[in-house]
C-alpha cells in the first residue's frame, strides 16, 4: 500500500478577528469558527493530486487535538481523504509531542510521503515538520512549492529568501508546503455525506505509547501595540507632498 | 552563566545582515558569552566578517566540502553535536533558520523558541502568535537547552569593530546523503522581492479583472515596489497565489506599502500591520483600511493612481 500521511491541524479561521482574553491567558476562542489550518488544506490537496495521478493508494489524515477536531478530519474525508486518526489531546500538543506522534504512526502506517502545512497559523511556530524529519532521521522539505516524485526520490522546490531553492530527496520524506503549490479544491455537499461512512479512529498519545514533550510555560498573552489611525488626504497632490514629507518618495 | 552559539547565515561568501541581529539579541541575555559558528566549505571570509561584529567571543569555522550549500538535513547533525558546549543556540528567524533550527531542536530533543522578539530573562522571551494579533511570553523549562530563532525585524545589527578569534573545529559526526542541492535561483528577475521589498504595492479585488492590475505594476515600477495582492483578488482569479499578502500569505514589514482597492479583511490587516507607513486607496470611505492607514485617499483608484503615478514623476 502506498500511502501518504497529512497533518491536520483545528486553529481559528484565518477570517476570524483574533482577540486577547482580558485575564491574559491566551486568545478568546470561545463560539469562534474553527477551521483545518490553510496550508494543512494544501498539503491535503497535494496528497489527493498524487492519488488522482495513481502514485499513490491511500490518504490518511491525522490531526492531534481536541474530541472537536473530528470536524476538521471530516472535512478533510470530505475533499477525498481515504481515513482519519484523531490522537485525542485536551489543550495545545507542543511541537515535540506533535513530532512524536507522527513519528510513532509512521512506524505503523509506513508511509512514503508525510505531508504537513509549513507552519499553523495560530501558534505560528512552524517547528513540527522539521522535528518530525530529524526524529525520523529523512528529508525535509520546507516551504515547498513544487513536489515532482520519481522511483524512489523527489525533486523539490522551496520557497527561501533569495527566490527559490532546488532540492533533491530520498523517499521517503516529510514535506512542509506553502501557498503557491496549489489550490485546494471545494467541498461539495455530497462528498460531506460519504465522508460520514469513512473510517475516523480515535485514540490517546497513552494508547501510542508517546510520552508529551516537556512543553513552554505560557507566562502571558496581550495584545500587540495598536497602530495610530492616520489622516485621510483630500486627493492627490496632498498625498504625494506627505508622502514627499516623510521622505518616503 | 549563559553561553551562546549563533548559527552565521551566509551567501555567496558573504554574511547575512540576519547574523548581527542575532548577536544583538544575543546580547541582550545578560552576562552572556557569544560565539558564532560558520558552516562552509571555504569559510574565511564569512568567519573574518563575523568575527568583526561587536560583542563575539570566538568564531567558530567548520570547512567541509558538504557544508558548501545550507543544507538543513547535513547541518543539525553538527550544531547538535556542538551545541553540547553552549545553553543557547540562537539562528535567524529567516528561510534559512526556520528550515534548520526546528531540525535542530528536534535533535537535541526539546521544543523551539520561534521568532523570539525580545529577551525578558535567560528562559524567557516574547514572539508574536497568531501573525501578531498577539504577543506570547514564554518560559523555558530551566533545564532545557534554548533553541530559538529570532526574529530579525525587532533587533538592531549589533555594530563592527570587533576582533573575535577565529577557530577552525572539528565537529565529526555522521552526516546523511538523502538530501542533496540542486540549484537557487532568484524568483522574479527584475522587480523587488515582495518578502523584503522597501517598498510593496498592492491591489485588491476593486481592480475587477486580471487586465486592470496593469495600473498596479506601473505604478509600482515608478516606485521601484514589488507587487502584491489581497486574497479576494488572487481567489478572483486576478494574479497568481504567491502574490498574496496577509496571514495566509505573506507577511511583511516594508516602509512604505500601498493598498489600493483593498477593503482590509483581517487577514489581510494581519500581514500588513508591521509597515512603517500605510497608504489606503478606495472608494468606500467606510473601509477597514482607512482604520490602519496613516493616509487614506477616498475616491475611484482608475483615476487616482495613473493621476499618482504622474505627480510621482514629475
Amino acid at each position: 500500500m502506498r500511502r501518504v500521511m497529512v497533518g491536520i491541524k483545528r486553529v481559528v479561521d484565518f477570517n476570524v478577528r483574533v482577540r486577547v482574553r482580558p485575564d491574559n491567558t491566551g486568545v478568546i476562542t470561545d463560539g469562534v469558527k474553527m477551521s483545518i489550518n490553510p496550508f494543512d488544506e494544501i498539503a491535503l490537496e497535494e496528497a489527493l493530486r498524487i492519488k488522482e495521478r495513481g502514485l499513490a493508494d491511500e490518504i490518511l489524515v491525522v490531526s492531534v487535538g481536541p474530541a472537536e477536531a473530528q470536524q476538521q478530519l471530516r472535512t478533510a474525508l470530505a475533499m477525498g481523504a481515504d481515513r482519519a486518526i484523531l490522537v485525542q489531546n485536551a489543550g495545545s500538543a507542543a511541537p515535540l509531542t506533535v513530532a512524536r506522534v507522527f513519528r510513532k504512526l509512521i512506524e505503523r502506517e509506513s508511509p512514503f510521503l508525510v505531508m504537513l502545512g509549513k507552519q499553523a497559523i495560530d501558534d505560528d511556530n512552524a517547528q513540527t515538520p522539521q522535528m518530525l524529519a530529524a526524529l525520523w532521521d529523512r528529508p525535509q522539505a520546507v516551504a515547498c512549492s513544487k513536489l515532482v516524485l520519481a522511483e524512489g526520490k523527489a525533486t523539490v522546490t522551496r520557497e527561501v529568501d533569495a527566490g527559490l531553492e532546488t532540492n533533491e530527496i530520498d523517499l521517503p520524506a516529510v514535506v512542509s508546503v506553502d501557498l503557491r503549490l496549489n489550490e485546494p479544491r471545494y467541498v461539495k455537499l455530497p462528498d460531506i455525506m460519504k465522508a460520514k461512512k469513512k473510517p475516523l479512529d480515535t485514540v490517546t498519545l497513552g494508547d501510542l505509547g508517546v510520552e508529551a514533550a516537556n512543553g513552554f510555560k505560557t507566562v502571558r498573552v496581550e495584545p500587540p501595540p495598536q497602530r495610530q489611525k492616520g489622516i485621510v488626504v483630500k486627493d492627490v497632490s496632498e498625498l504625494v507632498a506627505a508622502l514627499k514629507k516623510k521622505g518616503l518618495v | 552563566m549563559s553561553t551562546v552559539l549563533v548559527i552565521a547565515e551566509h551567501l555567496g561568501g558573504k554574511l547575512n545582515p540576519s547574523t548581527a541581529k542575532c548577536v544583538t539579541c544575543a546580547a541582550t541575555i545578560s552576562g552572556a558569552a557569544i560565539d558564532v559558528v560558520v558552516f562552509a566549505a571555504d569559510g574565511a571570509a564569512v568567519a573574518q566578517e563575523a568575527a568583526s561584529l561587536s560583542g563575539v567571543r570566538a568564531v567558530l569555522r567548520v570547512d567541509k566540502p558538504v557544508n558548501a550549500e545550507p543544507v538543513a538535513a547535513v547541518l543539525a547533525p553538527q550544531i547538535a553535536k556542538l551545541a553540547a558546549d553552549y545553553t543557547h543556540v540562537l539562528g535567524p528567524s529567516t528561510t534559512f533558520g526556520k528550515d534548520l533550527m526546528p531540525r535542530v531542536a528536534g535533535l537535541l530533543g526539546v521544543n523551539q523558541a520561534s521568532d523570539v522578539m525580545a529577551v525578558e530573562g535567560p528562559h524567557r522571551f516574547k514572539r508574536p502568535i497568531y501573525a501578531g494579533n498577539a504577543i506570547l511570553t514564554i518560559d523555558v523549562p530551566p533545564d532545557a537547552k534554548v533553541v530559538a530563532t529570532v526574529r530579525v525585524a525587532s533587533f538592531e545589527a549589533a555594530a563592527t569593530g570587533g576582533n573575535a578569534a577565529v577557530e577552525t573545529v572539528a565537529v565529526d559526526v555522521p552526516l546523511p546523503t538523502h538530501t542533496r542541492f540542486v540549484d537557487r535561483s532568484a524568483a522574479k528577475p527584475g522587480r523587488p522581492d515582495l518578502q523584503s521589498a522597501r517598498r510593496v504595492v498592492s491591489g485588491g479585488r476593486a481592480l475587477g479583472s486580471s487586465e486592470n492590475f496593469k495600473i498596479i505594476y506601473s505604478l509600482a515600477d515608478r516606485l521601484g515596489a514589488a507587487v502584491g495582492a489581497s486574497r479576494a483578488a488572487v481567489d478572483a482569479g486576478y494574479v497568481p497565489n504567491d502574490m498574496q499578502v496577509g496571514q495566509t500569505g505573506k507577511i511583511i514589514a516594508p516602509e512604505l506599502y500601498v493598498a489600493i482597492g483593498i477593503s482590509g479583511a483581517i487577514q489581510h490587516m494581519t500581514g500588513i500591520k508591521d509597515a512603517r507607513t500605510i497608504v489606503a486607496i478606495n472608494k468606500d470611505s467606510e473601509a477597514p483600511i482607512f482604520e490602519i492607514a496613516d493616509f487614506g485617499l477616498v475616491g475611484d483608484l482608475f483615476s487616482i493612481v495613473p493621476e499618482l503615478e504622474k505627480q510621482l514623476g514629475s
